[in-house]
């Protein structure tokens, strides 16, 4: 069941689009931001708000790699994996992350609070290597910065 | 025309068309995937690519997609050049690192699209050494089975069951290289279309699960070109047997039918041939006899006897008509209750009297805007309904065409459309699946349905009766339609016996007939109930309850009955009565029915698949099914037996009939509305270079050894005195008559795209004309006097509901019902109540509901909905064990 | 005044108020375009501007304009595409986060232009401050009266919506845009029709990037003369270019279009790290072609860079230095182009994981002599036109041009099973 919370925020994307259909991007990402990810149930929720089949939703969603389809822990790492955060050893920042967490990319930690993903070129790439938690960027990052900057999320 | 130049050789060819097609026309072989005649290009998978070049000094060029390109004058053009070859080589090679190669255990092998043109750009050599990709496959239903590793991305699938069938429950997932076609969970396809799936595939992801039940390779067939027999539209089918057992049922295209698709009940209805308690030996008394003995006692049965024969309107032409001969033309008497008696003489005569003309089904889709009164097509005739879906599409098609946007750049008009659709009018007693394309729906009961349609042809010509107290929204709703309808160049009207109203049907005709008289070239559709419904309502015949009152009458009596469960006809006492009451009751039928079990004697008949026959669907074209195999002893054509006993009682006429051909001919000669059925296909004497036509590929396997358990010397293969189809491998290896095609096939193209060959031009009519002959043309304009006769405006009744029928596409249909994938989708019996009438009975869904209508008691389950009308409550027809009784008739409650 | 477009992007970041931009000129050209100039007069000054689509393909953005049909009945659509999601690419996040104004009123004017009334910005996920900032801005500009109804009185209306993706680079493919915008899998469609005819729900829609866009009220306060003066060369106005990788002050900087390679590399980036030589370059993006040393004065605008065998694209350099392994840094970008294929056509889909296969396997010492014509074919067959869009042809620019001049790295490998 959407709550009303969600649903008052997806009808408000629908107005600003001419199909109503089009807004369900939009609408899995409010759901996404409540529950943070996408379960089957809430999919159908979803479609079923936005008067597409759950098949036709999903379709969409399964498209784009940020909406996520399976459980996610409470904080997200998006790691830059591409080429000025390569260039600059975005490999040792990762590996000290797996270490410290015990996790690789596209795993999340037992006690639910990380998961990290790879992520395409995070647009920042003059201060490589880079990666992102939730909505925080961090630029230059070495890995003696790690264990501070992880510390922050609970 | 424009002149294009390929491979330095000029052609003309037709502008506008994309250059793929053109090739294809023309017979040259490029190979393709993404794109389909029925689904257009959307060039996704980049097989087809050809070079183009810039003018005749241009040696250069460059590589273009031949599905995404326009044809234009002067264009020049390579297939042939080597990069353009080593791309298309490199295409199956970059599908190929993915595909298992597991074409020896994969149902689509032989049969196989990848396969073909894999061979075709002569990709053999592996060059990628790395792990395939593996997906998970998914259940999805008794029709159809899921391979997901075969997939080649072509995105037919989802173009084909999402954009063309309209289809919710099937899509593409995920992206890059992990695409998947399939549903969002597992579980039964739900679409009317799913079986096209099969042959739109282009590899063996989604195959017939019913073959691979008996699975055998398309090359080991023997097959014969048929009808479907699972409702009136007469789709063309291709029926293969193999051990003595029909093994699959596909498409076989006809431009003016069915065009490349099929429904799933006319695919996987097919059971009921194959079906373990189907009858197969001659029965006397409920004892097993031979022939000898059941010909020996039908004969002691009539001769002395007052005979009479019932009809059936799923028996061929020939059978009926030979029964009638047997029988007498007094004594023959339609198989179908007085109601649907009357609703086929009344579609024949709109069709022959009226001026609108009945439309082949293809050219539904081309109507600009339709009129739908009373049928649910999805579920009566679902071809229909998936005709309706391309003709929503034809309006934005012509905006489309405007910004120079082509219907056959499939995505481009898709994205160009968006939701925009034509008008699309429906006036049903319930939902249906088409309500979500509608312009408007208008939801009433038959005989409101029917005022709807009057006052629209009273507003489109006011000499067409006029309708008094409408509602004001009904009034508004008339006035919308009629302009409508006004405003376009094609409309058509569709209705049909699925109501049971003749109201509805006459109704129907005026808005047609008024169209007409505005110099609309307005087109009508009416459907029937049964595969040869139409050629039995256009043979004369008498109604069957006089059958009933005739021998009840006078007792003492023998009555033939072909092909036909009189209980799905009339009231079960009254069918009771009437058997016990007639001295013999002889069943010539294959289907063990109520009917069969109270027969004193049954004659075990051939299927469509053992016979040759010809049926006339609802548009009034006469199509020819034939054999496929010769039935296993005991077991031949209706008519056939007819004949055996018209020459045991020594029949004058009967006697001098000796083959299919006979019969037919005095068919043709003696039925005034029957003229033509003799031209429907070539005469068996007819042969290609002297030769016949086979049933049999030239691959067909295993015949010297395929009986070798039941009998090693090879029995010679049968005589076929029908039709100039042979039984065997051997024979005239071209191509046959349209009207006689049993398999589509062609160098180097072994799959159904082989279809194209058979084209002149690509997508259109078969080489030689589509298959049929159309026996029905309308009057001149105004022949006809308009309908009047408009019924009240609907009222409840107090304690009484209106019964209505509602349609099913599994369980509605007698024959599919016997098939064991179809009965697996066959809904419970219920009854559906409007949620108001519910309400006032404290009637909650599961309840029981007990009610009698026409003298029949049922207890059924209430469904509720609030979609049917206040006062109206539906019951589904023809389930098995539901009594079927003459609707919409009111029904008093317990 | 020759940084126009980066003029107020302040040192901490702060983004510009309406109140401040409005105070540095703002909305000057959207008053004076609105009050006093036709729609075609706006297009015909941007085109006689020459100013060239900032995205990566460089196409003439007023001949673009030109191409919407000025009848077709409302609505039409203006879109800002800021997806940036090209590897190495970063120069349209700092317009979007210090001067949204800028783009708001560029995006106005373009919509002016084509007569528009609806317009989105098609913002990347990972952009969260700016998407922060360009929300405030829309709003600010709405209260202004700058959107909406009848914008200052002139009669001309515009919405604008702020949307946000959910990841995947091929939305910022301008038709895959249009589908992701509608809803839809973010797959590329079918050109023509062209988006200027069918495009956002199938109504005329201009696609433009947001430098490009930003560039449009500087053209219209200062006349397309002035723009092309900007420059030194042939191609008009200035640059955002930026420089990644191994040097000593990574970073971007708005300069005269056509500044040389060596002058970016050298003077604004500060030259290359101490223990690192540059060996080459991707001029604008992960999809274009390496330039090598010898290229290191090739003028950094479309003209010259396509001359030189590559293309400006974004004017994002990334560096490649001599610590760096040709092969891993290949691998790198086929692996993003592989993931972000959108699975459409196939030799995309299906070509690009063999690539990234191969050069795996180069750069473990595993390749064959053979593998180097495998790469060789699908450099030649991904090309433009034989796949659905430029994305896979962008893909294999780069590593083309690698085997052009770093051939020796490859064979290296698979010879001697050791890194050149
Ligand atoms: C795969 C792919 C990704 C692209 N990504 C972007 C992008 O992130 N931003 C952008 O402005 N253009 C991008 N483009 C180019 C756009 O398709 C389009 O050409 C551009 O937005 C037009 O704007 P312009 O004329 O102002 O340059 C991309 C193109 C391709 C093929
Ligand atoms: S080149 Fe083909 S598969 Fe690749 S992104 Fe473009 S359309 Fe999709
Ligand atoms: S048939 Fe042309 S691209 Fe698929």
């Amino acid at each position: 069941m959407l709550t009303l919370e969600e649903k008052q925020e997806i009808e408000r994307a629908i107005h600003q689009v001419p199909l109503r259909k089009a807004a369900c991007i939009e609408a899995l990402k409010v759901v996404q931001e409540h529950r943070r990810w996408v379960s089957d149930e809430s999919l159908k929720d979803v479609a079923a708000f936005m008067d597409m089949s759950p098949a036709e939703l999903d379709s969409v969603a399964t498209f784009y790699n940020l909406i996520f389809r399976r459980p996610v822990g409470r904080h997200i790492i998006l790691v830059c994996d591409s080429i000025s955060c390569w260039v600059m050893g975005y490999e040792k920042i990762q590996a000290h992350l797996s270490q410290k967490l015990n996790i690789g990319f596209g795993e999340t930690t037992l006690d639910g609070r990380y998961t990290m993903l790879p992520n395409p070129c995070l647009g920042t790439c003059d201060h490589a290597p880079a990666f992102m938690i939730d909505h925080d960027l961090y630029r230059d990052v070495t890995t003696d910065q790690l264990d501070a900057i992880l510390e922050k999320y609970t | 025309m424009a002149t294009v130049y390929i491979d330095n050789k000029s052609y003309e060819v037709g502008a506008g068309k994309n250059l793929l097609e053109s090739c294809l026309s023309l017979g040259l072989d490029l190979p393709y995937f993404c794109w389909h005649p029925s689904l257009g290009s959307v060039g996704a998978c980049r097989q087809c690519a050809v070079k183009v070049y810039k003018d005749a000094d241009d040696k250069k060029g460059r590589l273009i997609m031949s599905c995404m390109e326009p044809v234009a004058d002067n264009q020049r053009i390579s297939i042939q050049d080597p990069e353009a070859k080593e791309f298309r080589e490199h295409v199956v090679e970059w599908l190929m690192t993915n595909h298992p190669h597991d074409c020896a255990v994969c149902d689509e092998g032989g049969a196989c699209h990848l396969q073909d043109m894999t061979v075709m750009t002569g990709h053999n050599y592996r060059h990628f050494q790395y792990k395939k990709r593996t997906y998970q496959n998914q259940y999805l239903g008794p029709f159809i089975n899921h391979e997901m590793n075969r997939c080649i991305q072509c995105y037919r699938c989802v173009r084909f069951y999402k954009d063309y069938a309209g289809g919710k429950d099937l899509d593409a997932f995920a992206s890059r290289n992990q695409v998947y076609f399939g549903r969002h969970e597992e579980g039964t396809l739900e679409s009317e279309f799913s079986g096209n799936l099969a042959e739109i595939c282009p590899t063996g992801v989604f195959t017939d699960k019913t073959l691979k039940e008996h699975y055998t390779r398309k090359w080991d067939l023997t097959n014969a070109p048929s009808i479907c027999q699972h409702c009136s539209v007469g789709c063309n089918t291709i029926a293969g047997e193999r051990y003595g057992e029909l093994r699959s049922i596909v498409n076989r295209y006809n431009g003016k039918v069915n065009g490349y698709f099929l429904c799933d009940r006319g695919r996987f209805g097919y059971g009921f041939v194959n079906a373990e308690d189907r009858i197969r030996k001659p029965r006397v008394r409920h004892e097993t006899v031979s022939r000898e003995t059941v010909l020996e006692e039908i004969k002691r049965s009539i001769l002395g006897h007052n005979v009479i024969g019932i009809g059936s309107p799923r028996a061929s032409l020939q059978s009926n008509f030979v029964l009638k001969a047997l029988v007498g033309e007094d004594n023959f008497y339609h198989g179908v209750n007085d109601n649907e008696h009357n609703l086929g003489d009344l579609v024949v005569k709109i069709l022959t009297e009226g001026p609108a003309r009945s439309l082949p089904l293809k050219e539904v889709e081309n109507c600009d805007a339709v009129f739908i009164l009373g049928e649910d097509l999805t579920n009566t005739a679902p071809m229909v309904a998936l005709a309706v879906r391309q003709s929503v599409r034809r309006q934005p098609l012509q905006h489309a065409a405007k910004n120079n946007i082509v219907e056959w750049n499939d995505a481009a008009a898709r994205e160009f459309i968006q939701d925009e659709k034509g008008p699309l009018f429906m006036a049903t007693v319930h939902t249906t699946k088409l309500d979500e394309l509608a312009t408007r729906v208008y939801r009433a009961e038959p005989d409101n349905i029917a005022r709807l349609g009057f006052a629209v042809a009273h507003l489109l010509d006011p000499e067409a009766p006029a309708v008094d107290d409408l509602s004001n929204d009904e009034k508004e709703q008339a006035l919308q339609i009629a302009n409508t309808l006004q405003q376009v160049q094609r409309p058509v009207i569709i209705s049909g016996t699925g109501c049971g109203s003749e109201i509805i049907l006459r109704a129907a005709a005026n808005v047609a007939w008024a169209l007409q008289k505005k110099n609309k070239a307005a087109g009508i559709v009416l459907t029937l109930s049964e595969s040869n419904a139409m050629g039995l309502a256009l043979l004369n015949g008498h109604r069957l309850q006089s059958a009933l009152d005739t021998i009840l009458n006078r007792r003492d009596d023998t009555v033939i009955i072909l092909e036909n469960d009189l209980y799905r006809h009339g009231p079960p006492s009254v069918v009771d009565e009437f058997m016990k009451t007639c001295h013999n009751v002889i069943v010539v039928d294959y289907l063990n029915t109520p009917t069969t079990q109270k027969a004193s004697v049954v004659v075990p008949a051939g299927t469509f698949a053992e016979s040759d026959g010809t049926v006339v669907n609802n548009e009034g074209r006469a199509q020819r099914f034939f054999q496929v195999y010769e039935p296993a002893q005991g077991m031949q054509e209706s008519w056939r037996w007819l004949l055996n006993i018209g020459a045991a009682v020594d029949h004058p006429r009967l006697a001098a009939w000796k083959n299919f051909e006979d019969v037919t001919r005095a068919l043709a000669a003696e039925e005034v509305l029957l003229r033509g059925v003799e031209k429907v296909t070539p005469p068996s004497s007819f042969r290609m270079a002297g030769q016949r036509i086979p049933r049999e590929s030239h691959r067909y396997s295993g015949r010297t050894s395929m009986n070798a358990a039941i009998n090693v010397s090879e029995p010679k293969p049968p005589e076929d005195a029908d039709s100039s189809l042979s039984y065997t491998m051997e024979g005239y290896r071209g191509q046959a008559p349209s009207s006689m095609i049993p398999f589509f096939w062609s160098p180097g193209w072994n799959s159904v795209q082989s279809v194209n060959k058979y084209q002149d031009e690509v997508g259109h009519a078969l080489r030689d004309g589509d298959p049929g002959v159309r026996l029905l043309e309308p009057k001149e304009r105004g022949a006809a006097p308009y309908f009047s006769g408009i019924p009240e405006a609907f009222h409840p009744m107090k304690d009484h509901l209106l019964m209505v029928h509602l349609h099913h596409i599994y369980g509605s249909e007698e024959l599919s019902n016997h098939s064991k994938p179809v009965a697996e989708r066959i809904p419970q019996p219920y009854v559906m109540l409007n949620n108001d009438d519910a309400a006032e009975r404290r009637l909650n869904a599961g309840d029981t509901l007990t009610f009698e209508v026409e003298g029949q008691a049922f207890a059924l389950p209430v469904v509720i909905s609030q979609y049917l009308p206040k006062g109206v409550a539906g019951m589904p027809y023809g389930l098995e064990g539901l009594t079927i009784v003459e609707l919409p008739a009111w029904s008093i409650l317990k | 005044m020759n940084k126009p477009l980066t003029q107020h992007v302040r040192p901490d970041g702060r983004p510009l108020t309406l109140q401040e931009y409005e105070k540095a000129g703002g909305y000057a050209a959207v008053r004076k375009a609105l009050k006093d100039m036709a729609p075609q007069a706006v297009t015909t000054l941007v085109k006689e501007s020459n100013l060239r689509g900032r995205g990566g393909a460089g196409f003439l953005t007023g001949m673009k304009w030109s191409f919407v049909p000025m009848n077709a009945p409302k609505p039409k659509y203006l879109i800002a595409n800021a997806d940036e999601m090209e590897p190495g690419t970063f120069k349209d996040r700092i317009l979007l986060e210090n001067t949204p104004h800028q783009l708001i009123e560029g995006m106005i004017l373009a919509a002016f232009a084509i007569q528009a009334d609806n317009a989105y910005v098609f913002l990347r996920w990972a952009y969260k401050q700016a998407a922060k900032v360009i929300t405030t801005a829309i709003e600010e500009a709405y209260a202004a009266g700058y959107l909406g109804k009848n914008i200052l009185g002139t009669g001309f209306d515009l919405d604008m919506h702020l949307h946000t993706g959910v990841g995947r680079y091929m939305c910022g493919e301008e038709t895959a845009l249009l589908n992701s915008l509608e809803g839809k899998r973010a797959t590329p469609r079918a050109k023509p029709p062209f988006p200027q005819i069918s495009g956002l729900f199938g109504k005329p829609t201009i696609v433009n990037n947001v430098e490009t866009l930003c560039c449009i009220p500087h053209i219209v306060n200062n006349g397309a003369e002035w723009f092309k003066d900007l420059s030194r060369g042939s191609d008009a106005g200035t640059k955002i270019y930026g420089v990644s990788g191994n040097v000593k002050r990574p970073g971007a900087w708005e300069l005269p279009m056509n500044v040389t390679m060596r002058e970016l590399v050298e003077e604004h980036a500060g030259g290359m790290r101490d223990g690192y030589r540059f060996r080459g370059a991707l001029p604008g993006g992960a999809s274009t072609d390496f330039l090598v040393e010898e290229h290191l004065d090739v003028k950094m605008d479309y003209t010259s860079v396509a001359a030189a065998g590559s293309r400006l694209g974004t004017g994002t350099m990334i560096v490649l230095d001599d610590q760096t392994s040709v092969v891993g840094f290949v691998k790198n970008l086929e692996h993003f182009f592989a993931q972000e294929s959108c699975g459409f056509c196939t030799p995309c889909r299906e070509g690009l994981p063999w690539v990234e296969k191969i050069l795996h396997t180069i750069e473990r010492g595993e390749g064959k002599p053979e593998d180097l014509k495998l790469l060789e074919f699908h450099t030649k067959y991904l090309g433009p036109g034989n796949t659905f869009c430029a994305l896979a042809p962008g893909a294999m620019e780069p590593l083309q041009s690698a085997l052009k001049y770093f051939r020796k790295d490859f064979e290296m490998l698979i010879h001697h099973k050791i890194s050149a």
